[in-house]
């Protein structure tokens, strides 16, 4: 394994409260040193990382790389080469699979696809009911013992409470995390936007954001009642980061996640009709987006999640409330992060912070840290330089982005997953 | 939105929603709307405006109404015309909408007239479909239905010539009514004074008021001052959906019977776009009634839609 020597970078490990101009050392996968000059350090490769940010690589709490079951819309070839781009080295695979990622079978399978990929950091979350139906319990211990890393139900209710309790219970019993996107089936009413102006003005079948801050009040006192670790999901607006802080403030543990796009796009961003904005749960207001960027900055809210979604151009093409939800969202979450930033609603440490350090201890990985003995998961970027998303710069196999033809800034110039350059942005590569 | 139905010299295109359309625009077709009515028997000549053009209704929800008055709309402007009930035909077969529009397509039409069942179908068309295919929204979900919308301006302008000083009321199920939403934005577009929605809660949409309405829950209170009444058709299934508890307690409630007409306005107009419930929504002596325009709106149907077809195919060269 390559010895690398990666100097001259700004180095910022929120972990470990660096934010110095330095070297990083890497031999046999791991961390050996930080900002301490090693004397002989036989390098393989030196990284100049002059007037780039050397960080952590980022670590994703929630994607869908759609195989096993789905590879016509994106493969864990296609998507692992999108996550390298994007300086992620460790992601969490949602359960909604087919099948459903509710036997050891599949959970062994999917750490197959990623080894054959070559990008072994692919951490697959248990379904916590069978076939995520919300009836019966999956085998919860025999999935952790297969590599799942947590249990969830994906984005599908349960919503016979008793359900949720038993298995929150039984999860508990494991010391298993529970990730939890909070959606009320009933109060969802099959809606494909939120209920506010657009949808009235367009008639589309809407969500109100009831339907995710009750199904959270319900989650959160459940949290209480059967001391199971939770951590929500994907929230879009002000009522649940306004829960989650009281929550905290109480002393319950929880912790939550927002999807990049929620904290850039709102109900009147999207173009009517158009499926690129169609994503649960859905774009809500100007004053849910300001929550839940606040929510962010006191940290309320301490993870980024891309949520990444990618469809083939058939799922999207159809009457808006046919179309499939989601967005392809790898690529995007370094330069809107650092959108954030520009715009001063979070520091670049709590951004860094959110898409690394904070999630890797939500999950208990090694990662997330510059820290001497971890595995070597870096990413160096280049914070200045811009680049458009278009089809020569996207890997991802799913182009369903609202974000299409846009211009955006911040890039991974370099990608190591313990130890490994996994990704290396070509030389001479398209700046404008 | 506003730019798909328009070209780039400001001229109908395609004809989706009332969003966007100026009043001057919304104006012209009503004028236009008039020029094919006989002003002394009422009767609507035959033009060759659209002689060799093939329009296609494609219909993937039932309607009797509608479908009858664009395919007599399209006669009258010696079109070709040919109606497609889809849903039993191509997409039980699993075919997407879009293949659907490609094989037509293919087959050489000038315009499609299409009706959906959600919200957006018609845009999507419009988007996806050759440039020289017009495309007419006969209702997509509960978005738009602004044929609709304009048949009944134009036959609110028929009794009461001028918009600027009318109180409209909308009653019933504005929530998932596309015709509501097309009236009201048509109203707001042609200077009405008061468009005012009397529903109760669970039958209007969450933020009606954005949609620049006045809003009501009760129909004595909300039919005041009142110059034109438009009832609304319930639908069956709101019943058993929760949003209402009986029918009979709804007519009670929100059905307009004679008593309920005298709070409005002595001149005041009763319209619906039909098909109407009798004795759910209105009473058959309103309905019947000297102040009913109903069959006036259906008669209308053909004038309005003949312009708006032929207003469409201008930019396509129509003679």
């Amino acid at each position: 394994m390559k010895r690398i020597h990666i100097k001259n970078g700004r180095i910022i490990d929120p972990a470990n409260d660096v934010d110095s101009i330095g070297s990083v050392y890497v031999a046999d996968g791991k961390i050996v040193a930080v900002n301490t000059e090693l004397d002989g350090f036989q390098a393989d490769e030196v990284i100049d990382a002059q007037d780039k940010i050397v960080c952590p690589g980022f670590v994703d709490l929630s994607t869908r790389l759609r195989e096993p079951g789905q590879s016509r819309k994106a493969t864990f070839q296609s998507e692992t080469l999108a996550a390298a781009s994007a300086g992620i080295t460790s992601l969490c695979l949602q359960p909604d699979t087919k099948p459903v990622i509710d036997t050891p079978a599949v959970a062994e399978l999917i750490k197959e696809l990623a080894e054959k990929a070559n990008y072994p950091q692919i951490y697959p979350i248990a379904a916590l009911t069978q076939k995520l139906e919300g009836n019966e319990l999956s085998s919860m211990l025999s999935l952790k013992q297969a590599g799942c890393i947590a249990v969830g139900n994906a984005s599908k209710p349960i919503s016979n409470l008793l359900i949720l309790r038993r298995a929150m219970e039984y999860a508990a019993s494991h010391d298993l995390l529970l990730m939890f996107r909070p959606n009320d089936y009933w109060l969802g009413n099959k809606g494909c936007a939120h209920e506010g102006e657009i949808a009235t003005r367009y008639g589309l079948p809407s969500i109100p954001d009831a339907a995710e801050s009750i199904a959270l009040g319900q989650c959160l006192e459940l949290a209480e009642l059967t001391g199971c670790r939770v951590h929500f999901g994907q929230l879009s607006c002000k009522r649940s980061v306004i829960k989650i802080h009281q929550a905290n403030k109480y002393g319950l543990k929880v912790t939550a996640d927002v999807a990049i796009h929620q904290l850039h796009l709102t109900e009147n961003d999207m173009i009517p009709f158009d499926s690129a904005y169609h994503v649960l749960p859905p774009l809500r207001t100007e004053a849910d987006k300001q929550y839940l960027r606040q929510g962010l900055a006191g940290e309320t809210i301490t993870c980024i999640c891309s949520d990444h979604q990618p469809h083939d151009v058939d799922a999207k093409l159809g009457a808006f409330p046919e179309t499939e939800p989601g967005i392809s969202s790898l690529e995007t979450l370094l330069p809107l992060m650092l959108k954030l930033v520009a715009q001063h609603a979070i520091t670049l440490h709590q951004g860094i912070a959110a898409i690394t350090q904070n999630p890797a201890a939500i999950l208990g990985l090694p990662a997330g840290a510059l820290t001497v003995g971890y595995p070597a998961d870096i990413c160096v970027f280049d914070a200045e330089m811009s680049w458009q998303i278009n089809q020569d710069n996207w890997k991802s196999k799913g182009v369903n982005t609202p974000f299409w033809g846009e211009t955006m800034k911040g890039r991974v110039t370099e990608t190591l997953q313990a130890g490994r350059v996994i990704y290396r942005l070509a030389a001479g590569v398209d700046k404008s | 939105m506003s730019n798909l139905q328009l070209t780039a010299e400001g001229k109908l295109k395609h004809f989706l929603t009332i969003e966007g359309l100026s009043q001057s625009l919304l104006t012209e077709i009503l004028d236009t709307a008039e020029s094919f009515v006989n002003p002394t028997d009422q009767q609507i000549k035959k033009v060759p405006l659209l002689r060799g053009k093939t329009i296609v209704n494609l219909f993937f929800e039932n309607s009797t109404r509608t479908r009858t008055t664009f395919e007599l709309a399209a006669k009258r402007l010696s079109a070709d015309v040919l109606s497609m009930s889809i849903s039993t035909s191509s997409t039980s077969k699993g075919e997407s909408l879009l293949d659907t529009i490609r094989n037509l397509e293919a087959m050489y039409v000038d315009m499609f007239v299409v009706r959906h069942g959600l919200s957006g179908a018609a845009h999507f068309i419009a988007q996806q479909t050759a440039n020289h295919i017009s495309v007419i929204n006969a209702g997509d979900g509960q978005h738009a239905h602004p044929t609709q919308a304009m048949l009944d301006m134009f036959t609110i302008r028929q009794v009461k010539k001028d918009f600027s000083q009318l109180r409209v009321a909308i009653i019933g199920d504005i929530l998932h009514s596309r015709v509501a939403r097309s009236q009201i934005l048509a109203l707001n577009t042609l200077g009405a004074a008061e468009v005012r929605v009397i529903a109760p809660k669970t039958l209007l949409p969450a933020h009606v008021q954005t949609l620049g309405v006045s809003v009501c829950h009760n129909l004595n209170e909300g039919l005041q001052d009142i110059d034109v009444i438009i009832m609304l058709r319930l639908q069956k299934e709101r019943m058993t959906s929760a949003l209402l508890p009986s029918e009979s307690e709804y007519f009670k409630c929100f059905g307009l019977t004679e008593s309920k007409l005298k709070i409005a306005k002595p001149d005041a107009i009763v319209m619906h776009p039909g098909p109407i419930n009798r004795g759910v929504e209105i009473d058959s002596k309103v309905a019947d009634g000297p102040q009913s325009v109903i069959l006036q709106q259906v008669s209308n149907g053909i004038a309005v839609r003949m312009a708006i077809m032929s207003m469409a195919m201008q930019p396509q060269g129509a003679i």
